[in-house]
């Protein structure tokens, strides 16, 4: 069964939205907000595509607008690829 | 009324990276015009451009600001830095809605653009960056650079070809007397791409010269087109007495501004490029004789070369007022053309010195016009005009002086 860890969110984002080098780990930020980690709403919008593309899940808006943390995006994408 | 000064310049131009080797470069008249590398140009009736190199963006920019950039932005934004550096703001000298943006821009991000409409139709829409929704804008340089140094103020772009530059530093002026302490202007445009390479032929203006030597040539008697480039410059504009309270130097002050649009030549449209030269020396309360140097828009087509040296000489009198065009040196680089040729008119100002046209030999019989060539030349410095042209017929000109003479700037 397909499941999306931290260290591959963070692969995406990275890809999708860049890095700055000195980023912590997403694994030992997971709690923290997307904002707080420098990353806005368009960032996540290009993930959230790239995401559909690799494991074809996408979120619905309210799904997506309730998303506030690396965590939070992980445990929801993986109880989606549980179901479908 | 309120003096605009400018107070700090960056350049990114393809004779020099920065404004202190930019300049080194113009006065050796060091040319950074040659064959494209960008993308494969062979298969093209022209193949020359003046290119920046060695511009790794990953060296001046945080990593997550470059999947949501075009070369041109990320361009712009390191100009921005350098200008800021350059005039020596402090952070929190002014609030952040006492700040703002004015920008050209001529052709977008045409290479973002480029690669996202390829990934459209040959991936599909889930293929397509989000970021398109604003990277390949004429506006994005404004609103990246506001974003990057925190401006809330007025802030704007002005889309008029190749004039565009001096069209924005004037709405940098404008918005300075209506309260703004400090304003960030200038263009920056790149696009070498095929996308932006047929835009720019679409023209019927580039030389098809190999030579980089006799491919772009305003004024001789062999002009046969022009050459692009990539690049710009940033100017930091400032309220005169807000710059002098934090005893900023001035390179100068915008002291006038004209800008007129040619009617089309079926409503008996003439050529408005005299009335914009003579409303910019009004504005300034400048007579001819006051113009010490103008800096040419320096078309390179041989219809505009003409109306420009008969602009020139009638109203400032045969050969009567030395002429030139640096950008022989980098190619016109559509919205930064203009604000890299302000930058060389202060930095001309500065050092008492005019910088070459180079590569032009004869200049076309009945221009009568005293073309800077082969060496700088030494003038007293006063008051320069710099012209610039759009396609479609803008027509703006600029009038700059020296700070001595600006009222209320220290010396």
């Amino acid at each position: 069964m397909r499941q999306i860890t931290l260290r591959e969110l963070q692969d995406i984002m990275r890809e999708c939205a860049g890095e700055d080098e000195s980023a912590q780990p997403l694994e030992q930020a997971a709690d923290e907000s997307f904002v707080d980690l420098g990353y806005d709403s368009l960032a996540l919008l290009e993930t959230q595509s790239r995401v559909k593309r690799e494991y074809g899940v996408e979120f619905s808006e309210d799904d997506l607008a309730s998303i506030t943390t690396p965590r939070e995006f992980v445990d929801l994408l993986n109880t989606q690829l549980l179901a479908a | 009324m309120t003096a605009a000064v400018v107070t700090g310049i960056g350049v990114a131009a393809p004779n020099g990276l920065g404004k202190d080797r930019f300049w080194a470069a113009t006065l050796r008249g060091e040319s950074g015009i040659r064959t494209v590398r960008r993308f494969d140009v062979s298969s093209y009736p022209s193949r020359l451009a003046g290119e920046i190199d060695g511009f790794e963006p990953t060296e001046y920019l945080a990593g997550r600001l470059i999947p949501q950039t075009d070369r041109m932005t990320q361009i712009a934004l390191v100009a921005s830095d350098w200008a800021l550096a350059d005039a020596g703001v402090e952070p929190g000298t002014y609030d952040t809605t006492e700040m703002g943006v004015a920008t050209a821009g001529a052709s977008g991000g045409l290479e973002f653009g480029q690669r996202e409409l390829a990934n459209l139709w040959s991936s599909g829409p889930q293929h397509v960056s989000v970021y398109m929704s604003f990277a390949w804008f004429y506006a994005v340089n404004s609103g990246q650079i506001s974003i990057r140094h925190g401006m809330r103020g007025p802030t704007g772009v002005m889309v008029s070809d190749q004039a565009g530059g001096l069209d924005a530093l004037a709405q940098a002026r404008r918005n300075v007397r209506k309260g703004t302490r400090l304003i960030l202007s200038g263009g920056v445009d790149s696009s070498f791409c095929p996308y932006g390479w047929v835009s720019r032929m679409s023209s019927r203006s580039l030389s098809t010269c190999d030579d980089p030597r006799s491919a772009y040539l305003p004024f001789d008697a062999r002009a046969q087109g022009h050459v692009p480039g990539e690049g710009g410059a940033i100017l930091v504009v400032e309220d005169a007495q807000a710059a002098r309270s934090r005893g900023a130097r001035p390179y100068g002050e915008i002291a006038g501004y004209g800008a007129t649009f040619d009617a089309a030549a079926r409503h008996g449209g003439g050529n408005g490029l005299r009335r914009a030269v003579e409303a910019a020396l009004a504005d300034a309360q400048a007579a001819a004789t006051d113009i010490g140097v103008v800096f040419a828009d320096g078309s390179g087509t041989p219809e505009d070369d003409r109306i420009e040296a008969e602009t020139i000489a009638a109203v400032f009198g045969p050969g009567a007022v030395p002429v030139t065009v640096p950008k022989t040196m980098t190619g016109r680089m559509n919205s930064g053309g203009a604000p890299a040729d302000l930058a060389c008119a202060l930095l001309s100002m500065r050092d008492a010195i005019i910088p070459p046209t180079i590569n032009v030999r004869t200049i076309a019989p009945g221009y009568e016009i005293d073309l800077v060539i082969g060496e700088p030349r030494p003038w007293q410095p006063g008051a320069a005009l710099v012209l610039a042209r759009g396609k479609g017929g803008f027509n703006s000109a600029m009038v700059l002086r020296a700070t001595a003479q600006v009222p209320g700037a220290t010396a």
